[in-house]
């Protein structure tokens, strides 16, 4: 990977619109992470791609176990053994470091000064994620001062704007987490992803134990505090109606890899991986017809033994004599405006007839049995 | 009251199996203060038929479901099982009710014991509820079957954590099958799974609601399963019902100020480029007092939706409406129905069908 000299000057201010085409914020190559057991590694992510614009939303979906997460912390190096990244790198580009840095090749104290203060994480449940015995303002005061080099009245200045930033009132300042809404808590730990003025996020699933309403809240606030602040957004989720409406971009993952990247828009009129168009076919929807729905039937594979070729085979309705030698590079779907519309899946189309409905479960059918 | 006139949507499926006659269930939450968790809720349950628990957490509607299962004490109202009233006072009561009444937990990582394998898990109902002499082993194999956990040698020697969640839920429905309920309660049965298995464990529960003709209360968050899976939706907020009809009226063309924002709240897929991408900074301060009105309570004098209300007014904060009938199958507890739903009220209603399918 050549590292860019032609970095984006630091004088762009932070309310800066993102400029499209310009060099990725953050650059993921190559990656794999393997997790070590006695029965051999399993690969859990395997030599991925993934580029992340500045001000831009990507969303990774996928189901549990498919690498999402794996991937996005390999790549902040928060992984711990048996996990360990074994190929690959992450190129990272921010406004506010002089030149592009292999995070993989990072320092200790390079990684200290990277996270948080250019690489935030809004962890998943916020329940766990919050300090139980920190009042809300300790724990904002605990990050602001273990990133941040402020004196102590700015600090907790700081952790009231923090507050208003997010939309809780500064009465709850003094609340312990037990004492606020999942909601609340949720938008706690996004205030104190925002601590530092980062210029990344990732939310590893913020929204999924929340309301829709609620949710729905959230959501538009973190893309407001994104228009305003100008970060980029790495949003982890397996709910792909969701990522839809909120993403520019989203990545399907399945089984450790990349199965198809594009648009949301593409995605959602032109999916083209029998895998996504599964996903699509999973939700059921408020609006329009009520179409009778099938998911997806099986389970998915288990990454210590993954089978050869295409590893969603023994899922797909699509499959057929070849799909073992498939290789899983993504290539550009041949029917799609869009060059940046990618597949790894190289006999569907967008607009190929679906097969005959797959059998409604797993497993062999139980037949009548009983009453 | 006009619920009681009110015919059940899920009428149509088969014959009554449980009642619920205005039941309420207070918590005392210390200082003197009352928690209404639920409150004047009437519904029926009937024979082949779903009937979905729609509302936020906290809305009452798990409570609902423990108090149906006869895990909590009833401060008010009835419960009816089979047109009779139930009892529940001793222990052998109770065992019987279970045979009738089952309920399936959220989170199936925690409802199963992590020290037992699956044999274990259903083995034991079988045994209480069919006696010591059953054919227990057939028994198991065969309502691992129903589940479709197969094949069912393989699974019975294993524990909890060598399951996926997906599995894990199949062994909590058999579970419940065990004791052979004519009722099912199943609470939030799907929402701790992934997406892509939702589905799959919907049609599996279908499947079962058609196999063994259970009555069941579907409890969720998400309106859009409801409209997929039940027969009949009830709303609720803050304990008390505040809409319920038919599904796919109360999802196509929702009555209540509260429904009507659940039905936008719900992620949409098709709502592209508008809402959440590149709308936030536009429609930003439009939506930040309803922001901060979502962030405050249920209120506890008047309608207890009036703090987030659009169309509250002083009526709605001095008097909680009951449930207005709109027509056969519908009602919403609104003061303000001619303004929140003008074409339900005035004029004919919309040429939907009341759907039988």
């Amino acid at each position: 990977m050549s590292a860019d000299p032609a970095a984006r000057p630091a004088a762009g201010s932070s309310l800066a619109d993102p400029a499209p085409g310009s060099s990725p914020v953050l650059d993921i190559r190559d990656l794999s992470v393997v997790y070590r057991t006695p029965g051999g590694d399993v690969r859990a992510v395997d030599h991925v791609n993934l580029a992340l614009g500045a001000g831009e939303v990507v969303g990774l979906a996928g189901e549990s176990g498919s690498g999402k997460s794996t991937l996005a912390y390999g790549a902040c190096r928060l992984l711990r053994a048996p996990a360990l990244v074994t190929n690959g790198s992450v190129i990272y580009r921010g406004r506010r470091v002089s030149r592009p840095a292999d995070i993989l090749q990072m320092r200790p104290d390079e990684l200290r000064r990277l996270r948080w203060r250019e690489i935030a994480i809004v962890f998943q449940s916020a329940m766990n994620a919050l300090n139980p015995v920190l009042n809300v303002r300790d724990q904002l005061l605990d990050a602001i001062r273990a990133h941040l080099k402020m004196p102590r009245d700015e600090a907790r200045e700081r952790t009231a704007s923090l507050l208003d930033l997010v939309g809780i009132p500064r009465s709850r300042l003094r609340s312990y987490p037990h004492e606020l809404s999942g909601g609340m808590r949720q938008r706690v730990m996004i205030a104190m992803a925002l601590a530092a003025e980062p210029e990344i996020i990732i939310m590893d699933e913020p929204t999924t134990a929340l309301d829709v309403v609620v949710q729905r809240d959230i959501l538009a606030q973190i893309v407001e505090l994104k228009d305003r602040l100008g970060f980029s957004i790495l949003f982890i989720t397996h709910d792909l109606s969701l990522l839809l409406e909120l993403a520019d971009r989203v990545a399907v993952m399945y089984a450790g890899q990349f199965v198809e990247i594009a648009t949301s828009d593409e995605i959602h009129r032109e999916a083209a991986h029998p895998y996504t168009k599964g996903l699509l076919n999973s939700f059921p929807s408020l609006r329009g017809p009520r179409r009778e729905l099938v998911g997806i039937p099986g389970s998915p594979p288990d990454l210590g033994h993954p089978p050869p070729g295409c590893p969603f085979v023994p899922r797909c309705g699509y499959a057929r004599p070849g799909c073992e030698d498939v290789d899983m590079r993504l290539l550009p779907v041949a029917t799609s405006r869009d060059p940046d519309h990618v597949t790894a899946c190289p006999f569907v189309l967008p607009d190929t007839p679906a097969p005959p409905a797959p059998p409604v479960t797993s497993g062999s059918p139980a037949g009548e049995l009983g009453t | 009251m006009s619920e009681q006139t009110l015919t059940s949507a899920a009428a149509a499926r088969g014959p009554l199996a449980m009642e619920a006659i205005s039941v309420g269930k207070d918590f005392r939450i210390g200082r003197g203060h009352t928690l209404h968790a639920v409150r004047d809720v009437s519904f029926n349950l009937y024979r082949g038929a779903v009937v979905a628990l729609v509302g936020e957490s906290g809305s009452g509607k798990s409570t609902a479901a423990r108090l149906l299962a006869g895990q909590e004490r009833l401060t008010s109202g009835t419960i009816r099982l089979d047109g009779k009233q139930v009892q529940v006072s001793s222990r052998g009561d109770f065992r019987r009710y279970k045979s009738e009444v089952q309920l399936v937990f959220q989170d199936p990582f925690s409802s199963l014991n992590p020290i037992h394998t699956v044999r274990y898990h259903l083995e034991r109902p079988v045994k209480l509820h069919q006696g010591q002499d059953a054919k227990v082993g057939q028994e198991v194999v065969s309502l691992m079957e129903q589940v479709r956990l197969t094949p069912a040698k393989q699974f019975l020697a294993k524990y909890p954590h060598e399951l996926s969640g997906g599995q894990r839920q199949r062994v909590s429905f058999a579970r419940a099958l065990a004791a052979r309920p004519s009722v099912l309660l199943a609470d939030e049965p799907v929402s701790m799974l992934d997406v892509s298995i939702r589905l799959e464990m919907l049609n599996l529960l279908n499947d079962l609601r058609q196999r063994f003709r259970l009555a069941m209360l579907y409890i969720t968050h998400d309106i859009a399963s409801a409209r997929y899976f039940a027969d009949e939706i009830l709303v609720m907020y803050a304990g008390e019902i505040v809409e319920r009809g038919p599904a796919e009226e109360v999802t196509q063309a929702p009555a209540h100020p509260y429904t009507q924002l659940l039905v936008t709240s719900a992620p949409d897929p098709d709502n592209l480029g508008s809402a959440l991408r590149g709308g936030g900074r536009r429609q930003g301060s439009a939506t930040a007092s309803a922001r901060q009105q979502n962030l405050d309570g249920a209120a506890t004098q008047g309608c207890p939706f009036n703090t987030r209300c659009p169309f509250a007014d002083d009526l709605c904060r001095r008097e909680d409406p009951a449930l207005m009938q709109i027509s056969d199958t519908r009602g919403a507890a609104c003061w303000h129905l001619d303004v929140a739903a003008p074409e339900l009220i005035s004029g004919p209603r919309r040429g939907e069908d009341t759907t039988t399918t």
